[in-house]
């Protein structure tokens, strides 16, 4: 069973290396959008220091929900989600193995491009430090909780809108504590606890999420 | 030849929203045995094959494998099949090997055999969006191949193959039979295989009634139709 899920995987990641362009689109929007902030509120540091975790969580929460509408919907599609839910692996399991590849191919270089924004907005170190820490825990909740509403919304007509509207409010918390770490840090309170909330959060999405998709890409195929 | 069918459907029937689209439809299928199913358009002939694969569960009625309930163990169930639906399901960015490498994952089959069966090995290295539709059909059925799988369920497996490739496949057919594997096919056109048995779906009774399917048509015959 395993070999089959990392197969999955795989076969993802060699899709989004071949198409590179959409690949990068997410990462390219989050700089762009990020960078729109200064250009907005004006250049000065004091104020942008002030709004970088919010500004960089929001974007990259915004991001990351550009390539989910096609993570199942391009595979419903061609007729290739028949075929994968024939693979012998449980439904939930080919769900869990398109959001690790979404958390790979979006989450991660998210991830990354994520520390020169907050070198760029004026971040100090230390919350750079706990902002990774944060994003890398928000954007895996982010792949689980976005794949299950893209399995779930699947097939139905206007499923583009029906996304955002299903998944910011689930995010919510999400964006909350890893918010909340970072004013903390720059208050000189303690943010491990947030960081601790949003690992909880992880914890309880992990083993949901993958099965409420699984149950959505059973429907989806009927 | 045993006793109890490999695979058994016991009055089945689906519903496709308000419409009968399968109704109490039998059958029993032995090793090497092989079906044809016919029908219209519309009698169902996919949907039937979707039921045995286990991608669409029955709204009535059981579906048996070795006298077992398949949907006790669906995921079991899914490694017995090999479906070639109506699309091809190929990505058109991966070349034809990388498009067939993950259903040689567990099976082991080995991707050369399956191309060279239909006549495919020349093409293995081109991206799939630069195949034709009959070289697409052909790496479709190289993927049943490769799944080993005991039941095939093949809708229209002839679209788009030219006569050369329909008697490689009628080769592999009989080839698949003869190793005990059983077939249930759909087609409007003679296939290289000869049948042991017949299955022909009647037309849905209330399909001339009701709108097809998507609520826009029936905004559209309310338009068009009996105005108030």
């Amino acid at each position: 069973m395993m070999p089959l899920f990392f197969a999955v995987i795989i076969r993802d990641l060699r899709l989004a290396r071949r198409h590179g362009a959409d690949t990068l689109g997410a990462v390219l929007f989050f700089i762009l959008a990020a960078t729109l902030f200064p250009l907005a509120l004006g250049p000065s540091p004091e104020l942008l220091r002030h709004m970088a975790p919010g500004i960089i969580w929001v974007c990259a929460l915004l991001a990351a929900l550009l390539p989910l509408g096609r993570l199942f919907g391009a595979e419903l599609e061609d007729g290739s989600l028949d075929q994968l839910m024939l693979l012998g692996l449980p439904a939930s399991l080919v769900a869990l193995a398109k959001m690790t590849a979404h958390w790979l191919t979006t989450g991660l270089p998210l991830l990354i491009a994520a520390i020169p924004m907050a070198v760029m907005l004026g971040l100090p170190q230390v919350s750079i430090l706990v902002l990774t820490g944060g994003l890398f825990l928000g954007s895996v909740i982010l792949s689980l909780i976005g794949g299950m509403a893209a399995a779930v919304v699947l097939g139905a007509r206007r499923s583009d809108v029906l996304l955002p509207l299903l998944i910011l409010p689930l995010t919510c918390p999400a964006l909350i504590f890893g918010a909340a770490a970072l004013d903390a840090i720059s208050n000189g309170l303690p943010w491990i606890p947030d960081l601790e909330l949003l690992g909880a959060f992880l914890g309880a999405a992990l083993p949901l999420c993958p099965l409420a998709a699984g149950a959505g890409l059973r429907a989806a195929v009927e | 030849m045993s006793v109890i069918p490999l695979l058994e459907g016991d009055s089945l029937c689906v519903f496709r929203g308000e419409r009968l689209v399968l109704s109490k439809i039998s059958l029993s299928l032995h090793a090497g045995e092989a079906m044809l199913l016919t029908g219209p358009n519309g009698a169902g002939k996919s949907t039937l094959l979707r039921v045995l694969a286990g991608l669409r569960h029955p709204d009535a009625g059981t579906l048996l494998w070795q006298g077992q309930p398949v949907k006790d163990d669906i995921t079991a169930h899914t490694q017995r099949v090999a479906y070639l639906g109506h699309q091809e399901a190929l990505k058109p960015g991966l070349t034809v090997t990388e498009n067939l490498k993950i259903y040689a994952t567990t099976t082991g089959s080995n991707i050369a055999e399956a191309l060279k069966t239909f006549n495919l090995l020349e093409l293995a290295d081109l991206p799939a969006r630069q195949l034709s539709a009959g070289q697409k059909r052909r790496t479709a059925l190289a993927r049943v191949l490769l799944r080993q799988a005991p039941l095939w369920l093949l809708d229209e497996p002839t679209l788009g193959l030219d006569n050369a490739t329909i008697s490689l496949l009628g080769e592999a057919l009989t080839r698949h039979r003869q190793k005990g594997g059983m077939i249930i096919a759909t087609s409007h056109v003679p296939l290289p295989m000869d049948t042991t048995s017949h299955l022909d779906l009647p037309a849905a009774p209330d399909r001339a009634v009701m709108p097809d399917t998507s609520p826009d048509d029936w905004t559209w015959h309310e338009h068009s139709g009996t105005a108030p």
